[in-house]
């Protein structure tokens, strides 16, 4: 059984409207059904561009957001249907590294006091002495000098700042770690360091991770398996490897030629999908597949009409479209006009 | 001659009861007309500032600006108010990060747009209106009349940026400055417009000043690479042997440390150690040379200069230049660093 395991989850948020009475309007479809589970030891990477709800969910494995409905299995227990007081129990077990690391450090506590807050909150470490050698063994893990401790957060340079939100995370020795964007607001020598301390602490302390985050070259990094999320669901779920060889949802097809890669000669030798239009508004989401409105590939039938479940298309890869084998094997082609060729290759020397 | 001629621009800030900062400490590059040049680096680096010095948005108080900016025969950096207004949107344009922030939230787009046209062609009224509309759409914004009532926070991000796209190229610049113009987008929506900047260029023969921290996005858009760290270019050279043999540790490092899509899984990031606070002076030496892994003492003596190491054309200022196994044309001896080839080199 997996470590983790969401079944269904779904988030909406009502949108209420009215002075008087709180009438609710309508819903924001934040996350609409979502399954998945994540291994004890490794990293499941949760990518989508903004507003596909990925951070929502995160923020609901932890019930940090209500569950709508749904099951959050943690270990054989499921989280959503826990009493508060449990809850906040079992959040020990489950930590999060938040994005912005300067928001989410208290400027006026100094580090000492931030790391020392959740163990007493959970009762861990019998005396101050105790927490403190615990603490100075997780700053070293983390790679911060021990005089840290009596330093307050704007002291701290923004990686600095990202290894103290995880040594806050560590401090309770927790099984899973979520990151919510653990290095988009770091610089790319800075991203390149935190991403291989998680790596190393993954290894180390044998940590399991939900890797949140827009950028997919980041999360084939580090994860060994990744879901693809477009408006509240996943439309893709694969081993790393495998998505990246062989994506094989429409989005997930753009979203990979969209991103770009530092070296001019693939650049200039790839073809882009370029996706028309924006997001549609998770409050109003199309009709049957999520993404037929913004699809190179749409058909007549079915794809405006019913939402396409996640199938299983073989050696763990799972797919939410009508028509992915036949795009797969070519008999369905993409609409003409939507595809524009990478720039022709320019006369550069070399 | 080059449409833009930047010659040892330097840029400190002064406050009082403060020490100084030089935010910019002698950089120089050119852009000729029709070309796309990338000024690439970590927050920090001083690209962002040499952008807003050529553009004269710099205030006057407390910011010391040195060295020239020749534009088609004038220096920027000494151009009166008035006449700085006249070329800004007319001949020399921006596009800012982050596009809701740059437009007036409480004023309808087609009246930002117009305003342009009015100050710049002298249009006014219908015309005016209807090549706001033209120019809504020459960037692929749908329905464009409808788009024109509306305000700031009714378009999406990727339709914000495109809007102001729309203004900095109303009246047809000659260079245009973008700095992250798609830094706040996503990738999907940064796609659309790489490409419509990618055309516009084409186009119009537009010169692009390219700000950028992405290496992703020089590699697919830039002719030429400047990289900057603390304030001076370090590596300059068209983007093909830039990234096919960074010569510098610096850009060496920083394409190390990029996770790539396309490598495989499992190989280890090779990030740059420390940060960008870890540097010294470059009147004392190389700024970057605490954080590199080949330094010598030779490094600490004295401001590296640009030199050709190893090709021409492909400058770096490093008395340590990274050799490269395969490009290295004449560069494989005498070389005390001995990193290996990068995986960049295809």
């Amino acid at each position: 059984m997996s470590l983790l395991e969401l079944d269904d989850v779904k988030v909406h948020f009502p949108v209420k409207r009215g002075v008087f009475f709180d009438r609710t309007v309508g819903h924001v479809y934040a996350v609409d059904g979502v399954s998945l589970s994540v291994e004890a030891g490794q990293t499941y990477g949760l990518v989508g561009e903004s507003g596909c709800g990925k951070t929502t969910l995160g923020r609901a494995v932890l019930r940090l957001v209500d569950i709508t409905s749904g099951g959050v299995v943690f270990d054989g227990t499921d989280l959503a249907a826990l009493p508060g007081e449990e809850m906040r129990r079992a959040r020990r077990r489950l930590q999060m590294v938040f994005q912005d690391p300067l928001g989410s450090l208290d400027p006026r506590q100094n580090i000492e006091s931030i790391l020392t807050e959740g163990m007493t909150a959970h009762g861990i470490g019998a005396d101050a002495g105790e927490r403190r050698k615990r603490i100075l063994d997780i700053l070293a893990k983390v790679g911060l000098p021990a005089n840290a401790l009596s330093r307050y957060p704007h002291e701290f340079s923004g990686g600095q700042r990202q290894r103290i939100g995880i040594a806050r995370a560590l401090v309770l020795e927790p099984d899973v770690i979520i990151c919510d964007e653990p290095v988009s607001a770091l610089d790319v020598s800075i991203q390149a360091q935190v991403l291989n301390l998680l790596e190393e602490l993954q290894e180390s302390m044998g940590l399991t991770y939900l890797v949140i985050a827009h950028d997919l070259a980041v999360v084939r990094h580090i994860s060994d398996v990744i879901g693809v999320m477009y408006l509240g669901s996943l439309v893709e779920e694969a081993p790393s490897d495998l998505l990246y060889a062989e994506p094989r949802h429409p989005y997930t097809r753009a979203l990979m030629s969209a991103v770009p890669v530092p070296d001019p000669v693939v650049e200039d030798g790839r073809e882009r999908i370029l996706l028309t239009g924006d997001l549609p508004s998770p409050a109003d989401p199309p009709t049957g597949c999520r993404f037929h409105t913004r699809c190179p590939w749409k058909q007549e039938t079915l794809c405006a009409t019913e939402r396409p479940a996640l199938r299983d298309v073989g050696d763990g890869h799972r797919v939410a479209c009508h028509y992915a084998a036949e795009i797969a094997d070519g008999t369905i082609t993409r609409a003409a006009g939507e595809a524009s060729p990478a720039s022709t290759p320019e006369t550069s020397p070399v | 001659m080059p449409l833009l001629s930047v010659d040892e621009l330097t840029i400190t800030f002064s406050g009082r009861g403060s020490r100084d900062v030089q935010a910019v400490a002698g950089v120089s590059f050119d852009v000729d007309q029709g070309q796309v040049v990338g000024l690439v680096g970590e927050s920090g680096c001083g690209k962002s500032v040499t952008s807003l010095a050529l553009m004269g948005l710099l205030p006057s108080r407390g910011v010391t600006i040195g060295g020239r900016a020749d534009y088609d025969g004038t220096d920027l950096l000494r151009l009166s108010t008035a006449r700085m207004r006249d070329l800004r949107g007319s001949q020399l344009a921006m596009i800012f990060q982050d596009p809701l922030s740059s437009l007036n939230p409480v004023v309808p787009i087609g009246v930002q747009v117009t305003e342009i046209l009015k100050r710049h062609r002298g249009m006014k009224g219908e015309p005016a209106r209807k090549e706001a509309a033209h120019l809504l759409d020459r960037v692929g914004i749908p329905d464009p009349t409808r788009r024109l009532k509306e305000y700031p926070h009714q378009l999406s991000g990727g339709m914000r940026q495109r809007a102001l796209i729309a203004m900095a190229v109303a009246c047809a610049p000659r260079l245009l400055i973008a700095d992250e113009p798609t830094t706040a987008l996503d990738v999907t929506i940064q796609a659309q417009i790489l490409e419509l900047l990618k055309e516009l260029v084409d186009e119009e023969g537009t010169a692009l000043l390219m700000i950028t921290h992405d290496l992703g996005v020089v590699a697919g858009l830039c002719d030429q690479v400047n990289v900057l760290y603390a304030g001076k270019v370090v590596e300059s050279a068209a983007r093909r042997p830039l990234f096919a043999a960074p010569t510098h540790p610096y850009a060496h490092g920083l394409l190390g440390s990029i996770p790539r899509l396309d490598a495989p899984r499992g190989e280890p990031l090779r990030p740059i150690r420390g940060s960008i606070n870890d540097r010294i002076d470059w009147a004392d030496g190389c700024a970057f040379a605490p954080r590199c892994d080949s330094y010598t003492m030779e490094c600490l003596t004295g401001t590296p200069q640009l030199t050709e190491p190893h090709t021409p054309g492909h400058l770096a200022r490093c008395v340590n230049p990274v050799k490269h196994e395969m490009h290295g044309d004449g560069g494989d001896h005498g070389n005390t660093a001995d990193l290996k080839k990068t995986e960049a080199g295809s």
